[in-house]
């Protein structure tokens, strides 16, 4: 028996050994190994990180991010990651915390100086003043965690990871401070152009599928006026979807958007009824091929708005 | 906010004042009043400066970023000038641990007379307690509520910050032994859990849970391996207490678990993980008397990123060779199962399970068996399931049961492992 005990200790602590022993991946480039929650963050920290880090996202921008598969693959990522960057707000409650757990890196857990939660940069809406409580649906108690779908916000955020990037990596900060400048400008050209296009339609009424455009509506002047869920995350009954009807019908709602991973089936339905046109507008960078980086999700957005809105004239 | 608009007053008001004081000389009561505004719009100035010099640190990254940015809401840990006393008390109840509670009412019709399941009850309550420890670790409760007494299903520290990429657990546990015995059971694709658990993993009528939990220690950690393959190791040290599979007659009778798991996604929409265990302990005839298990699991599943509330299918089996030292003997045992699921809808699941197995302690005895099951999810935080079970003993008896499950959840409820 003492001889099992003894062997068992052995391998044990061989095995230990080993496994400590085996070299990680060398950081080649002497990059910073940035992984975001998503690709609009992901999207952001390349903006003003560069040539500088390496940035990988866990979802995928067609991809709910509120229901993402915590694969094992993704551990690989987060283990050898120098700064973990999630949008909080509880969009990742559901898969993110036992990838973080079970990586085994230091650096990224909570409270730690590579942990980086965006959301406390941004300007949040939706944040209930009442008792939250699950009869509202899957509500996110601490606010809309859909705040990167302002650009104000995104530079807001863009301007945390540059100061982040600039404490972890000291002798780059004059090159994030070059980049963040560089997109700070980008962003007030642009929001021009997007504000020039979105003039003629502030104020107009739209549905949504899911909450996930507050910050986008608010920024270009967007009626939201109902939701095709009836509750957030709750999908639509036969009873809602006849008072949306009527709804829109009275209001003379024209335009619904829906987010990429949504089934279209129940918007057309309610857009043949109605007159309106269903529009999939998308929340993330990477929702089609050629939406690459953030301002072309909103060239992207605004465009398809601009061209709703001119059919419903 | 306030100082600057007081200060605005103070200013608008103060030359008013002064022209209206002109043409008569102050009295002593107005020099001393003067003189208190004074004061106080120095002391507003000095806070002035001192709400800018914050700001404009917050705004100047190190590095001399530039400060025309975006200004941001709130920023967090900012100081806070000019409040008087700390948050209030309910501010410490944010250091609580998330609460959640998982109820589990099962229903039973059909005749089994072997193992029957009550008509109706509410097997278990688990009622989990999670929260971040310290900076370096986090520990999760998980306490099972049964109609005739509560267990600590697990309860468990994770030490998150260990060098060398480990991550130990020290508490109660369930064992990383195959794929589904870690699921707690609400988490299950099923009812109930495998025959093969029940037969070669310490399955007892007085418990309807089963499986290898028991009090230790585990360790586990990420292996290197090639690009694209996901490698990991565990090994864990129990008291050796775990239903009526280990027994500890001594304290030296301590049971081990070992794992290996590989992961591969093959498609971005499609994965294959792969584990192979092994679990060795002292069975309930004594300190002599070994038991030993084998164990190899597979899951295939396939979700398409795009639809992933909608669609989705998992495969799975797990193959279990146990070996039981007897008195007389040695009982070799072997068992498995089989599952498919498919999600049809954003709220329907459907899914069948065939199980096959000897029992351990007497090998020459098998049990088979085959279920249906459905779900309805109406909400992420319910669900309801019909289960159509049909067992063959090795009694000679055939069992046809139809198992109900309704499961809700109050609170928050931490997410499970892949």
């Amino acid at each position: 028996m003492k001889s099992h005990r003894v062997r068992f200790g052995i391998i044990l602590m061989a095995a230990c050994v080993l496994a400590a022993g085996l070299p990680r991946s060398a950081d080649a480039a002497g990059k910073l190994k940035i992984v975001t929650s998503t690709t609009d963050l992901a999207a952001l920290a390349q903006e003003v990180g560069g040539d500088r880090v390496e940035v990988q996202s866990i979802a995928r921008g067609y991809q709910d991010p509120h229901f993402v598969e915590a694969k094992p693959s993704f551990l690989l990522q987060l283990r050898r990651a120098d700064l973990l960057i999630v949008v909080g707000l509880q969009l990742e409650i559901g898969w993110l915390p036992p990838l973080v757990t079970q990586c085994g890196n230091p650096k990224i857990q909570p409270g730690a100086p590579g942990y980086f939660d965006s959301s406390q940069f941004a300007q949040i809406l939706e944040i209930p003043t009442a008792q939250v409580t699950r009869a509202m649906g899957d509500v996110h108690p601490l606010g809309n965690p859909h705040y990167w779908l302002d650009p104000q916000n995104g530079l807001r955020i863009g301007q945390g990871i540059a100061q982040k990037l600039s404490e972890m990596s000291p002798g780059d900060a004059a090159y994030f401070a070059e980049r963040l400048k560089s997109f700070r400008q980008r962003i007030a050209d642009a929001e021009k152009r997007w504000d020039e296009q979105m003039k003629p339609y502030r104020g107009w009424k739209v549905v949504t599928y899911h909450r996930s455009w507050p910050n986008l509506a608010t920024r270009f002047g967007l009626n939201v006026v109902n939701y095709v869920e009836p509750r957030a995350g709750i999908p639509p009954s036969p009873a809602h979807l006849v008072e949306l009807i009527g709804m829109m019908k009275r209001e003379n709602v024209k335009v619904i958007l829906v987010e990429p991973y949504f089934d279209l089936k129940t918007p057309n339905s309610v857009a043949a009824q109605t007159g309106a046109q269903v529009v999939v507008l998308l929340p993330s960078v990477g929702g089609e091929k050629e939406v690459t980086d953030y301002f072309k999700l909103f060239d992207y957005d605004v465009n398809l708005l601009v061209q709703a809105f001119q059919a419903a004239r | 906010m306030r100082g600057p608009i007081l200060l605005a007053c103070v200013l608008v008001l103060l030359p008013a004042g002064a022209r209206a004081q002109q043409p008569e000389p102050r009295t002593e009561s107005q020099e001393e009043r003067l003189k208190a505004l004074e004061e106080r719009v120095k002391a507003l100035e000095a806070v002035i400066a001192e709400l800018r010099a914050v700001k404009a640190a917050q705004a100047v990254p190190q590095g001399g970023m530039a400060t025309e940015v975006a200004p941001a809401p709130a920023p967090p840990l900012a100081p806070s000038y000019g409040q008087l006393g700390g948050a209030g008390g309910s501010a410490a109840k944010a250091l609580n641990p998330d609460v959640g509670v998982i109820g589990n009412f099962v229903g039973a019709t059909g005749r089994n007379q072997i193992n029957p399941l009550r008509a109706l009850s509410l097997q278990e309550s688990e009622v989990s307690l999670q929260a971040i420890l310290d900076p370096y670790a986090r520990a999760d409760f998980f306490l099972a509520i049964g109609e005739e007494g509560i267990e600590v299903e697990e309860g468990y520290v994770t030490f998150t910050s260990v060098p060398g990429g480990f991550v130990p657990r020290v508490g109660r546990m369930r064992a990383a032994f195959g794929r589904t015995n870690s699921f707690h059971n609400h988490s299950l694709p099923w009812v109930d859990r495998p025959m093969v658990a029940f037969n070669l993993m310490g399955g007892s009528l007085d418990e309807a849970d089963v499986g290898i939990k028991d009090a230790g220690i585990s360790v586990s950690r990420i292996l290197p391996s090639p690009k694209g393959l996901f490698l990991e190791a565990t090994g864990e040290l129990f008291r050796g207490d775990s239903g009526s599979l280990f027994k500890a007659s001594r304290r030296s009778d301590v049971s081990v678990v070992g794992h290996l798991k590989a992961y591969r996604d093959l498609t971005e929409n499609t994965n294959l993980e792969l584990g192979g265990s092994y679990s060795r302990g002292h069975n309930d005839l004594g300190s002599g008397f070994i038991t030993q298990l084998y164990g190899l699991d597979a899951t295939l599943r396939w979700k398409p990123l795009r639809r992933a509330i909608y669609h989705s299918f998992a495969a799975r089996t797990e193959l279990v060779w146990s070996r039981r030292e007897e008195l007389t003997s040695t009982q070799r045992a072997f068992g498995w199962f089989g599952s498919l699921e498919y999600r049809l809808g954003r709220r329907w699941y459907v899914g069948g399970r065939y199980d096959w197995s000897e029992r351990a302690r007497n090998a020459t005895l098998h049990d088979s068996g085959g279920s249906l099951v459905l779900t309805y999810w109406p909400s992420e935080f319910s669900q309801i399931r019909g289960q159509l079970r049909r067992t063959r003993y090795a009694e000679g008896q055939t069992a046809n049961e139809m198992l109900l499950q309704v499961l809700f959840t109050i609170g928050a409820h931490g997410a499970h492992p892949f």
